[in-house]
């Protein structure tokens, strides 16, 4: 019995354990989080959501795809990267394609020759970010490169001027964090939302 | 340029660490060495019924570590197929069996590979009072071991090596807890989410609709950097801009992963009586980091391969905000540690970036390693360089006062013998078996070719690494690698924990055989410098047939 014991005994304490770690890393560790975010940082813990007329229109950190209903392009709004996961914040999910996959060749070619059709520009001189998909299929930014490369043909689609559209452009063109952390990004979200604003 | 942008980042971080190491380094040593427990934990002894004051044979411990970890197991299982009638589940249906089995050995065994995409498979409750649990309590697994063999070298002719239930106690309360509180606040004020809002649909812009999704993040995320675990919220893990919102956050992100395990050698040299001692490991961990992200980025700046030369650089799987730098300095350091989170995908990696990914887990994650598990691991290659060394010269191979006969070095042979077994063995089974390779070729391998091959290598290697990284154009949510990479896992987190705490009792049951001219100093430069020699080779003596017929083949064609 006593040998039973012993051995079994590091188990009982185990579940136990568990139990115990369950109730305080489990439930009240996030659930305190919780009451801190909410509390003190309640723009961020609920998604940082960008509001058009007081309604929600998205976060500003989940990107969105600016298409019509069977997923063309619309000119008239400045376009986010490729995404494997469509936009579809419900399942993030990258292409996953290896350097010499040729389905990902592919796609970057079928892209170079819709994004020079539409934007009327020399397939040599596309971003890169407009050719390829993001990590996370949700990527909010694109290159300043590439929304200077779309300024034409958004100013042309709404029939406004160029330079107003750069102008807008340019306030959204956001720096490294500190000079050197990560790449200069254009928010596509928050662009498009201002660019919806402008007076005709 | 973006080398440049590199060089300042690393500047950044370096400074940070050595800041932090210090203070945090000692605050670990006080932590395992005190002798007094906080009112809160003496209430935590009584309910869970153990003597804080009784000390263990390393026997005793094991058998802590191992009854602990298998309920650990079947209550992550257990909760996983419950789901459907747990709160918070956002409609999601039980976990199939074996699929939980898989995430829960994945979770216990500090991996947290993931075979389930989160985002479709778990609601709340799993995440955080299964998996977020575990990611507390295995990186304080790691620690304790971690901190036993340490023990050994610092005690003489004892049978006892701690308590193993007072050292995960203290890793946890007073380390992890702590840590991970302050470091969700840090989060969310970047912008990562913490509420129970669930999926929340919204008009666009474009009169179409989108999906914000919700979720306890922030608590997750900073436990699952902190404690080396990886598994993310969401199916695309830390490139998630919920997860990890921002170029600052990135490499908050990286501190958080590098923190503990960089400050260890800081504690280990503290515990021995000897900070030189550590500053030795703390150097080769260093080299070989750097050496590491340096070459990662070379690769990743030079995009060779059609795609990344056709697209003009190699952006795919990439965040813009984070670019070409933040991505390596974040991937160097994920499969360095044993984290294996990601913050941009590696199967899109060139084929040779994809290979350091690769070969930093074929390191054995000691460069500065997972929690716990790093320096324990770094130690057992310090045992073998010290036999070595001793080999050439004729000396007696000791370390710090311990001498390392037969029985040492037998343990230390197996540790390191036995992740690269598993991993060899897992990714030939996987095509020699004919309906395996059948079914590994026709569902799991997405990319055609030599990457294909690479998948399978990398699903192994992180398995049996704990590490928990993927190639994740990998199908692994099959029969054959739910079972295989989950005993994969197991295997290569207790095998070596076995081997440890063996080798612990065995030298704290040693006297200390004073330092003599024969002895070989250990803190030296030239000692470093053997480390790093040994570890390589080792490594690519190991890993280099390997290596040859997948991502080295598709680099260099």
């Amino acid at each position: 019995m006593a040998s039973t014991r012993g051995f079994a005994r590091p188990y009982w304490v185990a579940l136990r354990y568990m139990i115990v770690a369950t109730v305080v890393l489990g439930i009240a560790y996030p659930v305190a989080v919780l009451g801190i975010g909410q509390l003190a940082l309640p723009a961020q813990a609920n998604g940082s959501i960008v509001t058009v007329d007081g309604e929600p229109a998205g976060s500003s950190l989940i990107g969105q795809s600016f298409t019509d209903a069977d997923g063309e392009a619309l000119p008239q709004w400045f376009q986010s990267r490729p995404s494997a996961a469509g936009y579809d914040a419900s399942a993030s999910v990258a292409s996953n394609y290896g350097p010499e996959n040729p389905d990902f060749i592919a796609e970057i070619e079928a892209r170079k020759a819709a994004i020079a059709a539409s934007d009327g520009v020399d397939p040599a001189d596309i971003p890169v970010d407009a050719l390829t998909t993001s990590g996370s299929g949700l990527d909010p930014h694109i290159s300043p490169a590439y929304a200077n490369e779309q300024v034409a043909r958004v100013a042309d689609a709404r029939g406004i001027p160029v330079a107003r559209v750069q102008t807008l452009v340019d306030s959204f063109t956001q720096g490294r964090d500190l000079g050197f952390f990560g790449e200069p990004t254009v928010n596509v979200l928050q662009l498009n939302v201002a660019l919806s604003q402008l007076e005709g | 340029m973006e080398a440049w942008l590199l060089v300042a980042q690393l500047a950044t971080l370096v400074l940070v660490l050595a800041v932090i190491h210090r203070p945090l380094g000692d605050y670990l040593a006080w932590t395992f060495t005190s002798a007094k427990d906080f009112r809160v934990e003496r209430g935590l002894y009584r309910v869970v019924g153990v003597d804080p004051d009784s000390e263990q044979s390393w026997g005793a411990y094991l058998r802590g570590v191992l009854a602990f970890s298998l309920i650990g197991v079947l209550f992550v299982y257990a909760l996983q197929r419950l789901q459907a009638v747990l709160p918070y589940s956002l409609g999601f249906p039980a976990v199939p069996e074996g699929l939980s089995f898989n995430t829960a050995a994945s979770f216990v065994a500090n991996t947290n590979w993931q075979s389930y995409s989160p985002d479709v498979t778990l609601g709340y409750t799993v995440q955080i009072a299964g998996l977020a649990v575990q990611n507390f309590v295995s990186a304080g697994v790691g620690l304790a071991v971690a901190i036993a063999l340490v023990r050994g070298f610092a005690r003489r002719n004892t049978g006892t090596i701690g308590n193993f239930w007072v050292d995960l106690t203290r890793a946890t309360l007073r380390i992890l807890l702590p840590l991970a509180v302050v470091s969700a606040v840090v989060l969310i004020a970047g912008g990562v989410i913490q509420n129970f809002n669930g999926f929340t649909d919204v008009t666009t812009l474009t009169g179409g609709s989108a999906t914000v999704p919700g979720g306890p993040v922030a608590s997750q995320e900073a436990i699952k950097m902190l404690g080396n675990n990886g598994g993310g919220f969401y199916n695309t893990n830390s490139a998630h801009p919920f997860e990890n919102p921002t170029p600052w956050t990135n490499l908050f992100e990286i501190v958080l992963m590098l923190a503990i395990p960089f400050s260890l050698p800081r504690t280990f040299g503290k515990m021995v009586g000897d900070t030189r001692q550590g500053y030795a490991i703390l150097a080769a961990m260093g080299v070989l980091f750097v050496a590491s992200l340096a070459a990662l980025t070379a690769f990743e700046i030079g995009g060779a391969g059609t795609g990344p030369q056709l697209a003009g650089g190699a952006m795919e799987g990439k965040e813009q905000r984070f670019g070409i730098a933040a991505s390596t300095l974040f991937a160097t350091t994920s499969t360095i540690t044993s984290t294996g989170a990601v913050n941009s995908m590696h199967d899109s990696f060139t084929s040779l970036g994809g290979m350091m990914t690769l070969f930093n887990m074929m390191l054995g994650e000691i460069a500065p390693g997972g929690i716990g598990a790093g320096l324990y691991g770094i130690l057992i290659i310090a045992v073998i360089t010290v036999f070595i060394a001793g080999l050439l010269v004729g000396r007696t191979p000791e370390y710090l006062g311990k001498k390392l006969g037969p029985r040492e070095i037998k343990l230390a042979s197996l540790y390191i013998l036995a992740t690269p077994t598993l991993v060899l063995v897992g990714t030939a089974l996987s095509f020699a078996i004919p309906p395996i390779r059948e079914d590994v070729e026709s569902t799991s391998i997405w990319n055609p070719g030599l990457h294909g091959f690479t998948e399978v290598l990398y699903a192994f290697t992180s398995a049996a690494n704990n590490n928990g990284s993927a190639f994740a154009g990998l199908t692994a949510n099959t029969p054959w690698f739910n079972t295989a990479l989950g005993l994969a896992m197991l295997f290569g987190r207790f095998i070596p924990i076995v081997l440890v705490l063996a080798l612990a009792g065995s030298l704290a049951a040693q006297g200390k055989v004073p330092v003599t001219a024969g002895t070989l100093p250990t803190h030296r430069p030239q000692f470093v410098g053997l480390l790093v020699g040994v570890i390589v080779i080792v490594v690519a003596l190991t890993y280099f047939p390997v290596l040859a017929l997948g991502p080295l083949a598709e680099g260099l064609q």
